[in-house]
């Protein structure tokens, strides 16, 4: 199995989170997040005072997959988040070693 | 002995509509002090907004309990000082002012007019605390995040007392309306310091915002700047809050302006119109600084911009024409705007621009009066009043050198005695809280509450507040099925 991880812009939330259900993901987890990568922050101005503000808002976004899904995934959130302007974000995938179901107790790729 | 005796002619009567006016003025400009909370509340950041408001707050609970006991005798008793001061225990707690009425004009058969009604007394006095309510809390810009909470309490009732309500009697107190003898930079008399002044300072840009932009220079010289600053990124956490605060400011100073005619009548309508014009020109003129110079045209802008404005048709809106009153506005939205960079030259952290909002308004609306007085088109002019012109209307420098006597006596004084006042009680109490409690919040350390509860778990209750269902816990329910006598024994020991 694979988590896969995505940082991405928060407005191409919406496509993406159509796209991977479009594909038969069944759930996903995001949160508010801040940050910079190469695009680095952006300036405000307050009253003449500039401020350079580093870290953006960006929404991070986990998806838990089975081994055979994890690139195919990877590839389709790709396709939805990319707009080519810079500040577009990150994806990886690591290796998930075990996941639980709370609710039945259900372990492994039932789980998911 | 109330002060409306030296009116012999017939007996004197109030009007009501004027004193319905006054009333509801009064109202609005106390409205003004909770739009100030918001209006700097918005611009410090999320760990100390509840500070900030709070320090407008206060101000509402000790300036106006000290006006009632002794800050209305003190700017509006009789003079006893060549104009200086008012006597303190004239009025000592309001006494002889309820049943008096100002601004009777008695009927005067040679000019064949008739009686014109006054106000009561209270109305007065209620219409001028909010003046000295609001005049104290906008200081506390200048020391925003870390100023100790007990020091400023402190400092609103000393600073009041020795600084606004003196300068208020200067300025506001006119001979013959509340009491015979009134203030040297509002009458030109004999017995007077420097025989008066005569300045035209209509709702106060010299007692008022002049006064509290210089005291916040003194505060922000004498103590420490916000930990990090200049170098670090504080900006303003609510924007929305801010444009809020800027609408209700303006709104209220319908009343603080317009109720400054003291009646409902052309006068005061006259004021309103202008009160309007400048303003609009200040935001304006404050955006077209900020595109032209940063490239954007900012909300903070529009909302300062709009303070500016008010600011400097304060002293201003009873004796400029309405396009006199654009210009004053349009000047001190550039004014200003300009003006706010220069702490950043001087290094001193007048946190949120008391300065250069109100100390240079103020010296802008106060001294252009000198150049815009217009004796025909204002609204003082189209009440029938005499005044003087300004330079550009043929009346000559004289009233402008009065306007400039006014503006840097009120400015000199407050800055020396605020400094002072200021000095003594950082020796005493200590005006700043530690660093590391500026740093974790000073909404944390000085009122123990946070602003924004934004996570919904992660609390429990820990007593103490009297009364909640913890005490409850331990004693016996007082209800109707309690067993008045115990039926057993172990019941009874229970």
């Amino acid at each position: 199995m694979k988590l896969i991880t995505a940082i991405i812009k928060p407005h191409q939330l919406d496509e993406v989170k159509e796209a991977l259900e479009a594909f038969g993901v069944a759930g996903m987890t995001i949160s508010e997040a801040s940050g910079y990568g190469r695009q680095r922050g952006h300036s405000e101005v307050y009253r003449g005072a500039e401020y350079t503000v580093d870290f953006v808002p960006k929404v991070r976004l986990e998806v838990l997959v089975d081994d055979v899904d994890g690139s195919d995934v990877l590839e389709v959130i790709l396709k939805a988040a990319q707009t080519g302007r810079i500040g577009d974000g990150k994806i990886w995938s690591m290796p998930v070693e075990e996941v639980v179901r709370v609710r039945t107790g259900e372990r492994g790729v039932d789980a998911l | 002995m109330s002060a409306n005796t030296f009116v012999t002619a017939d007996t004197p009567f109030t009007d009501s509509g004027n004193t319905a006016w006054v009333l509801a003025a009064a109202a609005l400009v106390l409205f003004m002090t909770p739009g100030l909370a918001l209006f700097y509340g918005g611009m410090v950041r999320t760990k100390s907004v509840l500070n900030m408001m709070m320090m407008s707050f206060i101000t509402m609970g000790t300036v106006g309990t000290v006006w009632i006991l002794w800050g209305y005798s003190e700017t509006f008793g009789n003079d006893v000082g060549g104009g200086l001061i008012g006597n303190p225990f004239e009025h000592f707690g309001l006494s002889g002012v309820l049943d008096a009425i100002y601004g009777y004009v008695p009927a005067d058969a040679a000019a064949g007019t008739a009686a014109s009604g006054g106000i009561p007394g209270g109305a007065f006095v209620a219409f001028q605390v909010v003046f000295a309510i609001i005049a104290v809390a906008l200081v506390s810009g200048a020391v925003a995040d870390r100023a100790k909470f007990t020091t400023w309490t402190v400092f609103t009732v000393v600073w009041a007392t020795l600084v606004y309500f003196p300068a208020a009697h200067w300025v506001f107190a006119f001979n013959g309306f509340a009491a015979e003898t009134g203030g040297w930079i509002a009458n030109q008399a004999e017995g007077l310091f420097l025989g008066g002044v005569g300045a035209y300072d209509f709702a106060g840009g010299t007692a008022i915002h002049i006064n509290a932009g210089v005291a916040g220079l003194a505060l922000a010289i004498l103590l420490r700047n916000r930990v990090g600053w200049p170098k670090e990124a504080m900006r303003p956490h609510n924007l929305t809050l801010v444009m809020i605060g800027a609408g209700i400011l303006w709104f209220g100073w319908f009343g603080f302006n317009a109720g400054s005619a003291l009646g409902a009548g052309t006068l005061a309508a006259g004021v309103w119109v202008n009160t309007l014009g400048a303003t609009c020109t200040a935001m304006l003129g404050w955006l077209l600084t900020e595109k032209i110079r940063d490239g954007h045209a900012t909300s903070l802008g529009a909302a300062s911009g709009v303070v500016a404005g008010l600011v400097a048709i304060t002293p201003a809106c009873a004796t400029v024409s309405p396009w006199g009153a654009l210009v004053v506005g349009l000047l001190a939205g550039v004014g200003c705007a300009l003006a706010v960079g220069l702490k950043f030259r001087f290094g001193f952290d007048d946190s949120l621009d008391v300065v250069g909002v109100h100390l240079v308004g103020g010296l802008i609306g106060t001294l252009l009066i000198g150049f815009f007085a217009d004796a025909t088109n204002s609204p003082t002019g189209a009440a029938g009043v005499e005044m003087n012109d300004g330079l550009f209307f043929g009346g000559g420098l004289g009233q402008l050198g009065a306007q400039a006597i006014g503006a840097f006596a009120v400015l000199f004084y407050s800055f020396v005695i605020t400094f002072a006042i200021g000095w003594v009680l950082h020796k005493t109490m200590g005006f700043t809280v530690a660093k590391e409690d500026e740093v974790s919040g000073i909404d944390l350390v000085e009122h123990a509450e946070t602003a924004y509860d934004l996570a919904s778990f992660g609390g429990s209750r820990a007593g103490g507040g009297g009364g909640g269902g913890f005490v409850a816990s331990r004693t016996q329910p007082v209800t109707a099925d309690v067993p008045a006598e115990p039926t057993t024994k172990e019941e009874a020991t229970r």
